[in-house]
């Protein structure tokens, strides 16, 4: 028996049967990723086509963290929803205290002590430090880098976090900002620690830089890993430092020059490619600018009070109307949307989640890249799944 | 950056019959927003984002708000005269009337160009049951897509033109949408271990009946426990 | 060995103090139960599995300044199928629960479960969301739990300490020896459905059910 009496086309079927080969090979593969995986970026799940090893559709599924964050602010006081902005994007409650706090006292047209400023950009800028530190580690640790650099990375987080510890009393949950100042007023110990971090830190980054930044595994796998396009990023709402990869200059710190940012002396590092090296850079730049931001708040902060006498906290009870305060935060645009009635709460508590947004062009990154590329993407974009899905 | 009164005047000359109105911020922000009608709500879109002068390139926010029917009661003064001629008196009237419920999705738009904003857009659904639909602008600014989804699955409002309006936060067989005022969550409160004052409110509804002693004093009209603060 | 032959064997004689006496002196003297229990606690590995803000501090405890080797269990395991540990370690909300169920029928036994921070064992700040469930007790049988918001790491490092305690008293024989030795009891928990409003069913009765209240309200 030949192969030609196989085919229903008979002595030309040879070509047919190719044909079902080539069939064969088109058959496309769907794997769920998460809500449980190995990365370290929480409860995320990516539904990936695979052609062979090759990604020809992505969908993202959000959901499995939503804690209700915003139904809880909505029958909570104003005062009862700092605690929970804490536990938005975790690795970072100071900056999610500062912008919630922003956002009330546009609605209330509360005014903040300087020195309060002074002590908000402090911490904002420790945050970024901590933020971006941690996201590299994480970042190495999805490309395969098991251990090590977030080993360095949590060694100065658990440096960083004593600070906030001795500050607010909490590691993590800092919940340290008020409507008009801050909590407690840091002591001059505090801020002689806060410089010998500042003064130390750039020295642990050129550390951490000669371990990563020119290796050559790393360049390999990530640069031309997940480009973005400008257009792309900025139709599509992406902030922070994967928007300044792409070339994009836009950092609310100057743009909005909110709190004291136009007192200093800072520059804003831009990528050219847009691709997972870039962000990466971007972010080591940053923070050797956050240094240059803390040693000259540490330099020049004022003495005064940290809290606004006239600010009210408790039956604190804003006029009718609605506000929406942003800053930039190490992940992107964080701002809170707040609708008042009146009432001692918020009628309406809104979210403005950068990492949420961040992640609308996941898929358009990760197309035509392999499997294994989608998660270091993923780890680019740094994302923080109490934030994503509130 | 124009004021809202100014982008209003702007489109209104160049959307000659396009349903613009200005909503105006009582609070200290004075955030003025701009209320569309559905017609020309894409084309609005589409013009503020690619106008010379504004050139809102970036969505930044987009979110929902329910505005749920809302007895409200005018109270006006009438002048009585006295029909046994002596002085007229100043009688209190209450009217009630019934404030229609709408849904309403807000957009925050800013400019990365131009470094302005925000401009604030706001679409009005008809009521909250059947009349959901607004027209979706995830074609203008892609920032808007999962935005919207979230929006379609806590409030429930429909966008027109969406390109894949799936619920995205809950599971998808899920009815409700909790965001909601009137949505009522499932009662699963039997236990508290917080000393949280609503959650043990909710817990009592799971405790079990008292001896007939105590039931007595409870049975009695409790005011204003618990529909005051509701 | 059958219950007879168990009865007939002679008492244990030897205390406690003379054995540690002996094993001063180069001779182990040991049961197949301290064997057994001492391999199993000192060699507790979790699941390399995190749910929220606690998952932050439970890889904190892996690092340098807390270490957790330094208790056998710092082999996170990316897989349930090697795991004995789940660190329930963030809010469990309703849409997370089919998997973390799924994810705990896959461990096999012996495999213990830590409820980490105030979410896992309540609901927490986020009691009172639709889409948090209240206690992931109430689904699967939890071993220890650890109050806090997040807990500190050394919190977790006790709370692994007291799990070690507990295994450590497990008898291997009879009817107090845990589940996985037993053939009447059901390891696996029943994974709940998505329903149009809640999760079907909202909780496992076997265990857990809500503990009857004793209030004397306040005149």
């Amino acid at each position: 028996m030949s192969i030609s009496d196989l085919s229903p086309l008979g002595a030309q079927g040879g070509s047919h049967v190719r044909a079902v080969h080539d069939e064969f090979h088109g058959d496309l593969l769907e794997v769920s990723m998460g809500p449980h995986h190995p990365s370290t970026h929480g409860v995320f799940r990516m539904i990936v086509t695979l052609d062979g090893e090759t990604i020809v559709k992505l969908k993202p599924v959000f959901g499995y963290l939503h804690r209700n964050h915003e139904k809880l602010g909505e029958n909570t006081s104003y005062l009862g929803s700092m605690p929970y902005t804490d536990r938005l994007d975790y690795l970072c409650s100071m900056t999610n205290n500062w912008a919630y706090a922003i956002a009330v006292e546009k609605l209330a047209g509360q005014p903040v002590p300087e020195r309060a400023e002074y002590v908000r950009v402090i911490l904002a800028e420790i945050t970024r430090l901590l933020n971006h530190t941690c996201l590299a580690g994480f970042l190495m640790q999805d490309l395969g880098c098991s251990g090590t650099p977030l080993m360095y990375a949590f060694r100065e987080r658990e440096k960083i976090l004593d600070l906030f510890e001795s500050l607010s009393g909490s590691r993590m949950m800092c919940n340290y900002q008020r409507f008009g100042g801050c909590r407690v007023d840091p002591s001059a110990d505090w801020l002689e620690g806060a410089k010998q971090l500042t003064d130390g830190y750039g020295q642990f980054l050129d550390e951490f830089e000669a371990l990563l930044t020119g290796n050559e595994i790393i360049m390999a796998r990530t640069q031309g890993t997940g480009v973005l396009s400008p257009e792309l990023a900025v139709a599509a709402g992406v902030t922070g430092p994967m928007l300044r990869a792409t070339g994009v200059n836009y950092d609310l710190r100057k743009t909005d020059a909110y709190g004291v940012y136009p007192r200093f002396d800072f520059r804003v590092p831009l990528g050219a490619h847009g691709d997972v090296y870039d962000r990466y850079m971007v972010r080591v730049l940053e923070m050797r600018e956050s240094i240059k931001i803390l040693q000259q708040a540490l330099a020049g902060i004022p003495a005064g009070p940290i809290m606004d006498p006239k600010a009210k906290l408790r039956g604190f009870r804003p006029k009718a109307g609605e506000a929406y305060g942003r800053i930039e935060g190490p992940k992107g645009e964080i701002g809170f949307y707040l609708v008042s009635d009146g009432s001692p709460n918020p009628y309406r508590y809104r979210v403005r989640a950068p990492s949420f947004i961040n992640l609308t062009i996941l898929e358009d990154m990760c197309l035509g890249q392999t499997v294994a590329d989608a998660v270091i993407i993923l780890g680019s974009v740094d994302i923080v799944l109490g934030e994503v899905d509130r | 950056m124009e004021t809202a009164e100014q982008i209003r005047d702007r489109l209104l000359a160049r959307f000659p019959g396009a349903e613009i109105s200005v909503v105006t911020n009582p609070g200290a922000a004075a955030q003025h927003s701009l209320l569309l009608g559905h017609a020309h709500a894409r084309a609005i879109a589409e013009f503020l984002r690619d106008d010379a002068p504004l050139k809102l390139d970036q969505c930044s926010n987009v979110t929902g708000i329910d505005w749920p029917e809302k007895k409200i009661v005018e109270t006006t003064k009438v002048t009585v005269p006295d029909p046994a001629g002596g002085p007229a008196k100043v009688v209190e009237q209450k009217s009630e009337r019934v404030q229609p419920g709408y849904l309403e999705v807000v957009y925050h738009l800013y400019s990365i160009a131009f470094r302005h904003g925000p401009v604030i857009l706001r679409l009005r659904t008809g009521n909250r049951t059947d009349q959901v639909t607004v027209p979706s602008l995830t074609p203008v600014w892609r920032a808007c897509e999962f935005q919207e989804r979230e929006v379609f699955d806590l409030y429930g409002v429909k966008f027109e033109g969406h390109p894949d309006l799936r619920r995205i936060l809950m599971w998808d067989t899920f009815k409700d949408h909790p965001m909601r005022k009137d949505y009522v969550e499932p009662d699963d409160y039997e236990w508290e271990p917080t000393p949280h004052g609503a959650v043990l409110e909710k817990a009592k509804a799971h405790y079990p009946t008292p001896p007939a002693a105590a039931i007595a004093p409870a049975a009695a009209p409790t005011p204003a426990t618990g529909g005051a603060k509701s | 060995m059958s219950d007879a032959a168990q009865n007939s064997s002679p008492p244990v004689t030897i205390t406690d103090e003379e054995r540690a006496e002996l094993r001063r002196q180069g001779i182990l003297l040991t049961s197949l139960q301290e064997l057994y229990t001492w391999g199993c606690s000192n060699s507790v590995w979790p699941l390399n599995f995190g749910l929220a803000c606690c998952a932050i501090e439970m890889i904190a405890a892996s690092m340098a300044r807390f270490d957790i080797a330094r208790f056998g269990s710092e082999v996170f395991r990316p897989s349930p199928r090697q795991a004995d540990l789940l660190i329930v370690s963030g809010t469990v909300t309703k849409k997370m629960a089919p998997q973390v169920i799924r994810l705990w029928n896959q461990m096999p036994e012996p495999k213990y479960c830590i409820a980490m921070g105030a979410c896992a064992i309540s609901g927490g700040p986020f009691k009172q969301g639709y889409n948090v469930l209240k206690g992931i007790d109430r689904f699967i049988p939890v071993d220890i739990y650890i109050p806090g918001c997040p807990p500190r790491p050394e919190a977790l490092l006790h709370g692994l300490l007291e799990l070690q305690k507990k295994i450590k008293g497990f008898k291997i024989s009879g009817p107090n020896a845990p589940r996985h030795l037993r053939d009447d009891q059901e390891c696996n928990c029943p994974v709940p459905e998505f329903g149009e409003h809640d999760l079907q069913p909202p909780q496992n009765p076997k265990v857990w059910t809500a503990p009857t209240i004793v209030r004397s309200e306040k005149a």
